[in-house]
């Protein structure tokens, strides 16, 4: 009977896992090497300026024992979401890495590279044919929201990896890919079913992540058959369970029985997850709904100002039992100098405090008070330019020292900063403002691959 | 009475996607995880009191088969944003560990 035994590297290229894992999987008879490199967990940072969250040196470790095994083997070797965003610029970056172990390693290859970054009139041309949905909680898109846009990628499905594979490439370098697709695109085009194949990919995606107790990332292997997917690691010490199995569907899920790709639904309530061997657990039953529409969802960011940041903490128990007033007369007080000195230019100063509600803002049932003996307090000013942040945080900083406290007669030093000057210049900023899917004219036409020789 | 922290083997949240938030309460004994999720003390409308939030925005799921409750909800405010203070959403669990689980 056919199988297809298939290896994911690690959970986020970058990350590390150890060579003997992959050496492992390619005698097990792999026949393809996937790996994710790509997240929104850090944040807006790095769709905004391209870079990666990992180094440049920890990207190349992992990549280079990919490649070289990849190559050897003569089996295609799929990563995905490239330079943590998929941006262009977190493509082109990826893509130098790839070209330097190429010649480092003399290695030899066809290479096809998936832009996913997409311009602003493509998305405005959807949004105007009423081909744009929002994802709740989110509201309908706006040409607003795509003119404030300082990039858009869209999150791609199996198809322009497919396409990529049918013409021949061995090394895939993908931007925003949905994580599942990675490992679904080469199955898929042989023939095995959806069902199988995107249950498989969600465990897999997140390398070793499935185990019982991860001590560190490594590898994770699967092979598919007709009715269902094996799945284990390849370190002697790791172990997948059937709980640990089913469990890694919570993962990062709002829902964990229904995991939604570009084009349809993996519904996973009656999934069955049973022992084969200690390490190994089989997993059968899921079902995928093919949905009508094909859809691909958007990633998306906007700068909201430049930041300057101050840092400090506070000690005295009068100010402790009354920071909530003490913040709000600084606050006051703050104004008032501000605009006497800068006049009506906007700004925002955005207050932590930590040891109240600094971790959890909102969502803290326990704000409203400081719990312990001490205070971090963490004032961000953020406004249209880093001189006007930084201006407005130095009267700030003055102030925040010698705000009074009713309990002392007399001037005050009520914060104690840790670093001199305690001003410190955090650049641009940025938030994700794009939570919508378009509807393509076909499942790549938002995409295009460039191929090269290597 | 045990808490929810006292019979889980993992309670930890994360972002599903920068929109959202989602806790998991993972238990590595069946009868500790029946036992949790018979009382029903994870409901939606004690996690909208908990956590500030309207009941209608909350999903709380049982999956038997991890022996796991989970709850997800809309961030008040997108990962990584001026007003956000957890770009992961990793520290976001701590409320839930105290409450009892009767039986």
């Amino acid at each position: 009977m056919a199988s297809f035994p298939l290896v994911s590297a690690t959970g986020m290229l970058g990350s590390g896992f150890r060579a003997e894992s992959l050496d492992k999987a390619i005698s097990l008879g792999a026949r393809m090497i996937g790996c994710d490199a790509g997240s929104t967990d850090p944040g807006p940072g790095p769709l905004a300026t391209g870079t990666c969250m990992f180094s440049a040196a920890a990207v190349k470790r992992d990549t280079e024992i990919m490649m070289t095994r990849a190559v050897k083997a003569g089996i295609p070797l799929i990563i995905g979401s490239a330079g943590t965003s998929g941006s262009d610029q977190g493509l082109a970056w990826m893509v130098g890495i790839v070209d330097e172990i190429a010649r480092e390693q003399d290695l030899h290859f066809k290479l096809a590279v998936i832009h996913s970054e997409l311009p602003q009139e493509v998305v405005r041309h959807h949004l105007r044919d009423g081909r744009a949905r929002p994802l709740p909680p989110s509201a309908p898109l706006t040409d607003a929201d795509i003119d404030a846009a300082t990039h858009i990628v869209g999150m791609m499905g199996v198809e322009p990896i497919q396409e990529a594979l049918r013409a021949g490439a061995q090394i895939v370098v993908a931007g925003r890919s949905s994580d599942t697709s990675i490992f679904s695109a080469m199955p898929l085009l042989e023939g095995y079913k959806p069902a199988v194949v995107w249950h498989m990919a969600k465990i897999l995606e997140c390398g070793a992540a499935a185990v019982t107790v991860r001590t560190a990332p490594d590898s994770m292997m699967a092979v598919l058959h007709e009715d269902n997917f094996e799945v284990f690691p390849l370190r002697d010490d790791y172990r997948c369970t059937p709980q640990s199995v089913a469990s890694h569907t919570l993962y990062e899920n709002a829902d964990p029985f229904e995991l939604k790709e570009p084009s349809g639904t993996l519904r996973t309530n009656n999934a069955r997850y049973e022992a084969v061997s200690d390490r190994a657990v089989r997993v059968s039953g899921s079902e995928f709904v093919h949905d009508p529409e094909y859809t691909i969802k958007l990633e998306g960011v906007r700068r909201v100002g430049y930041s300057t940041i101050l840092m400090g903490g506070v000690r005295d128990p009068y100010i402790l039992s009354e920071i909530d007033s003490w913040l709000a007369q600084l606050d006051e007080n703050v104004k008032t100098r501000i605009r006497n000195t800068v006049g009506n230019q906007p700004y925002e100063i955005v207050t932590r405090v930590y040891g109240r509600d600094g971790v959890m803002g909102a969502l803290e049932p326990l704000r409203g008070k400081v719990g312990g003996h001490e205070a971090f307090i963490l004032w961000d000013v953020i406004s249209d330019s880093q001189e006007l942040s930084r201006s407005i945080a130095t009267s700030l900083s003055h102030m925040a020292v010698h705000n009074p406290i009713p309990r002392w007669n007399g001037l005050i030093s009520g914060v104690a900063f840790p670093y001199s000057p305690p001003e410190i210049d955090r650049g641009a900023v940025y938030e994700f403002h794009l939570n919508h899917v378009l509807v393509p004219d076909n499942p790549t036409s938002l995409f295009h691959t460039e191929y090269a020789e290597i | 009475m045990a808490t929810l922290g006292d019979l889980a083997k993992l309670v930890r949240s994360k972002n599903a996607g920068p929109f959202w938030l989602t806790i998991d309460i993972m238990f590595d004994d069946a009868d500790a995880y029946r036992r949790a999720r018979d009382a029903e003390i994870v409901n939606r409308a004690a996690i909208a009191r908990l956590y500030n939030r309207s009941p209608n925005e909350i999903i709380v799921v049982n999956h038997d088969m991890a022996q796991a409750i989970k709850v997800s909800f809309p961030r008040p405010q997108s990962s990584g944003s001026k007003l956000d203070s957890d770009a992961y959403g990793g520290q976001q669990y701590a409320p839930l560990l105290s409450l009892e689980v009767p039986g």
